[in-house]
């Protein structure tokens, strides 16, 4: 069952992967005893582990992924501190243990942090948002999460037995096969992100279907939100392109299982085609990842101004078209491998034209704000903080879109830069905006404002403190993934960097303390209304938490953006919609095929 | 297509006055860039790399900058406490606006996607620098972790330095005995990917004799910090000297000290070879030699990790 693990792969001699294991394991051991003690399992398991209710299922996707957001950070830290110790100097972490760091930063990040967060509140919002009970597959859902967070325990296995992959987050054979990577890290790299990756796909498949053919009565395709298109969109691209990861990944496992020659460097291999298959799935990959970002925002821009969002069909039309356009774009991360003219011109305008569908999001943003009454709470900060870092990303994105422009910042600090400008300016606030948004509606109490609004200023000087210089640094020539440094001119900064990710760390202290001051003034803050925001769409029209079964009476929708439109009627005729006639309903039983498919030993894979 | 030209070379023109200092402008990055950056180019390709980066810069930022400007302004304008503005609840399309919406950055881009067309025919990589002048020939060889040159017309090698005669074209063909790399230069310009089994072309030139480096810029395991070499642009005459000086001492890369170099060494400094198997890049390249072993049983690789009773290390290729 350990196969090619023994009692050597446990990380004695190193000080710093043994001192985080022991203290990650007493947490986990308390965590464990504490339900015990309490007598907390037979609720765990009966309303969350194998709860099949969409919104608990995205309840847990969104634990998982701010989780793994934290243990994202503190690789951050450790590299940010590294490069700034190291130069001249070996630093305090060894290029064995460093590559894992940066290749686990990447990984966790994007795909056990982002990931599921975004799945979270897609699983959470589009029933309540179509108006309709649950998921079209309720236990298929289950299973999905499960196995992504089955996934995400074996990335954070690695770091107490073995190690982790070391070869950058993509793991670009011919440096990943055997030859050159002989350890277990790629190997748990492999399985670990294709388990969660049929779980993505699971999820995929459940929303579309659920979009298709799940609305409630009323509700067509032009009467949606805008969140739902982007759910859709972003669930479409899953469908389309998670198969290519997962079959790119397998290509990878038989070279390094079974001899085989996919990407080798001998035998006929072709490791220039790893490259290509897995960034035909990697850029969709960030679209799926912020389209329904962008659902957040057009969210929050109209609730946020009390008024409806600007050119809801141009919305609409944009996102559509970056769903499509995204599929074509995919060589522009290697047009340094020599493609030639004709096909770096085709891919460089093709990139490009994908900031037609952005630009077009962001001028409608603005202009739902034009007649509004626009109200600053953090929401709308994380709203407006998006805005300005979004469109710096978007800029040098179109810069490293440009072939020539990018012969000298291909792999630089400077598209470290963009590219956390545009997850971070774009996801992550998405989803800091989201929380601080619904919360609210998934937990039945506000998040307290003051702290909330520290939070966000932290974070947004943070993260530009910590992200321009290393456009600067890019600027000068220097290249990413570096263990030490030999170049004194770029100390200075590294240093500001260094200084940005601290106050980083003040903002998630910040973001903790919102969370426990609220939980602790929850009756203070009790959302007694269901509609805390006066908000437009149908999550706002049921109470706060909604109940299991979402609606005791299914919707009727008459117009866009549905529960404004009821608020409308209601104060037009002076009164409140007649007494609905309630009829039995029928929901899904709980089911643990979700647990047991991830985590049952025999179920497991051994080797 | 000629005014294009023109404009693009007073747009760098003005980024270079950027980066001297003398003028607050587009570009604050620059101001910070002038020690040996990409920003200062010091060949025909970096500039020219520079100069579309610059522009394309310029082109964006008269459309981001207003942007960002009217996004706070409608903002501040429109917030609640400012009840002189305008309330509109129902207000949510115009046609016009929409017009404006959609032709601004389809414009833009059309714009971009002209730099971008012209830009990727003129700075090909593949391209020769000149019809006139005969190109220096340099075979690279990227390796576990250090850099080969081999200079095939001199006879010589070298391994993390590199020796190019100023203002003469320099014609690289690239390929990697291990895993990919990307060779790059930054004050001279584009970089491309070393990759085993392929051979890449690159033409750059340094204009001015000067002191540069290279870096790798594709993570290629432990030693890819180290992965660094020297640069030197130097008068034709010194070239000669240089290549002649190689040819009277140093070893022999044949190859068995090939062979050597095939494995995984760190900070290997500069050295030369006073001659070279003929047709050694060809090999490597076509994977004759086979390629680099990766690491051995036994090596820091190994340390506390797992390995096979038997000593292996797993599969092999």
């Amino acid at each position: 069952m350990f196969g090619k693990l023994d009692l050597s792969a446990i990380p004695l001699s190193q000080p710093i992967p043994l001192i985080t294991s022991a203290v990650v394991i007493l947490l986990a051991l308390g965590v464990l005893v504490l339900i015990t003690v309490k007598g907390w399992w037979p609720y765990l398991w009966r309303d969350w582990i194998t709860s099949v209710d969409h919104k608990r299922i995205g309840v847990m996707y969104c634990l998982l992924g701010v989780l793994m957001l934290i243990r994202g950070f503190a690789d951050a830290i450790m590299m940010r501190t590294q490069q700034a110790v190291a130069i001249n100097a070996p630093g305090y972490l060894p290029p064995e243990h460093y590559n894992q760091i940066f290749t686990a930063h990447g990984t966790i990040m994007i795909l056990f942090g982002a990931m599921p967060l975004v799945l979270g509140f897609m699983n959470f919002l589009v029933p309540l948002q179509l108006g309709v009970r649950d998921v079209a597959f309720p236990t298929f859902n289950s299973v999905g999460f499960w196995l992504t967070a089955s996934g995400a325990l074996l990335v954070n296995v690695s770091l107490f037995i073995g190690e982790f992959a070391r070869t950058g987050w993509l793991p670009y054979p011919p440096l990943s096969e055997t030859a050159y990577t002989p350890g277990v890290g790629v190997d748990y790299y492999l399985w670990a992100v294709q388990i969660s990756g049929v779980g993505t796909l699971i999820t995929g498949i459940n929303i579309v279907t659920t979009v298709l053919k799940m609305r409630c009565r009323g509700m067509g395709y032009l009467r949606m939100p805008v969140f739902c298109w982007t759910a859709l969109a972003s669930s479409l691209l899953i469908v389309a392109v998670f198969p290519v990861l997962t079959a790119t990944l397998a290509m990878l496992t038989l070279d390094r299982y079974l001899g085989f020659h996919y990407f080798t460097n001998t035998a006929g291999g072709n490791p220039m085609m790893f490259v290509n298959l897995v960034w035909a799935w990697g850029h969709p990959e960030v679209y799926i990842l912020v389209l329904p970002a962008f659902g957040i925002f057009s969210e929050i821009f109209p609730t946020f101004s009390g008024k409806p969002l600007f050119g809801y069909r141009s919305m609409v039309a944009a996102t559509l078209f970056i769903c499509v356009v995204s599929l074509m774009v995919w060589l522009h991360h290697f047009f340094t491998m020599g493609a030639g003219a004709a096909v770096n011109t085709f891919f460089g305008i093709s990139s490009s034209i994908i900031a037609v569908g952005t630009g077009v999001k962001i001028y409608n943003w603005i202009f739902t704000m034009y007649g509004g009454r626009v109200r600053f709470e953090t929401p709308m900060l994380w709203s407006m903080g998006f805005i300005f870092t979004f469109i710096i990303g978007g800029l040098t994105g179109v810069l490293l879109a440009v072939p020539p422009a990018d012969f000298l910042t291909h792999n630089s600090m400077f598209l470290v830069a963009h590219f956390h400008n545009v997850i971070v300016g774009g996801v992550v606030f998405a989803i800091f905006a989201g929380l601080e948004f619904w919360f609210p509606k998934v937990f039945g109490f506000r998040l307290h404002e003051g702290w909330g609004k520290t939070a966000f200023w932290l974070a947004f000087i943070g993260f530009w403190v910590t992200f321009a210089p290393l456009y600067i640094l890019g600027l000068q020539g220097m290249t990413r993934r570096l263990q030490h440094i030999n170049f004194d001119v770029w100390a200075p900064w590294l240093y500001v960097s260094v200084a940005g990710v601290g106050i980083l760390v003040l903002g998630v202290i910040a973001q903790v303390t919102q969370l426990v001051v609220s939980i602790r003034n929850r009756e203070k803050l009790r959302d007694v209304t269901g509609d805390p925001w006066d908000g437009r769409s149908l999550e706002w029209a049921t109470p706060s938490p909604p109940p299991f079964f979402n609606f005791a009476v299914m919707p009727n929708v008459e117009g866009e953006e549905a529960y404004w439109g009821i608020k409308l009627r209601a104060v037009e005729t002076q009164q409140l919609s007649p007494e609905p006639a309630y009829e039995p309903i029928e929901m899904p039983l709980n089911s643990p095929v979700g647990i047991y498919t991830a985590f049952s030993p025999r179920s497991s894979v051994s080797r | 297509m000629g005014g294009l030209q023109v404009s693009e070379g007073a747009l760098a023109r003005a980024g270079r006055r950027v980066c001297r200092g003398a003028a607050p402008g587009l570009l604050c990055l620059a101001l910070t860039s002038c020690s040996g950056g990409v920003l200062d180019p010091a060949g025909p390709v970096g500039e020219g790399d520079a100069t579309i980066l610059i522009d394309a810069t310029a082109i964006m930022l008269a459309i981001v900058i207003p942007t960002i400007l009217l996004a706070f302004w409608m903002a501040w304008r429109y917030r609640a406490s400012n009840t002189k503005a305008e309330y509109l609840p129902y207000w949510s399309y115009s046609g016009r606006i929409e017009a404006v919406v959609w032709s601004i950055p389809i414009l833009t881009i059309m714009f971009i996607g002209g730099v971008i067309w012209i830009g990727s025919y003129k700075l090909d990589p593949f391209k020769p620098l000149s019809d006139k002048v005969p190109p220096l020939e340099v075979q690279v060889v990227s390796l576990d972790w250090k850099w080969l040159f081999i200079y095939p017309d001199q006879g010589i090698a070298s391994v993390n330095q590199l020796v190019m005669p100023a203002g003469t074209p320099v014609r690289f063909s690239i390929t990697s005995a291990s895993v990919f790399n990307a060779f790059f230069v930054p004050r001279l310009g584009s970089m491309i990917y070393a990759m085993p089994g392929m051979v890449s072309q690159l033409h750059l030139q340094a204009d001015e004799p000067g002191q540069l480096w290279g870096i790798s810029a594709q993570f290629s395991g432990d030693g890819f910090s180290d992965m660094q070499f020297e640069v030197k642009s130097v008068p034709a005459a010194d070239f000669t000297g240089w290549a002649k000086n190689a040819r009277d001492s140093g070893p022999v890369l044949d190859k068995a000290a090939y062979e050597a170099l095939l494995h995984q060494t760190q900070r290997v400094p500069p050295s030369t070879y006073r001659a070279v198997d003929s047709g050694l890049f060809q090999d490597v390249a076509t994977q004759k030699i086979p390629p680099g072993p990766g690491p051995q049983p036994g090596g820091p690789e190994h340390a506390g990790r797992e390995v096979s009773p038997d000593g292996s290390t797993g599969g092999k290729d």
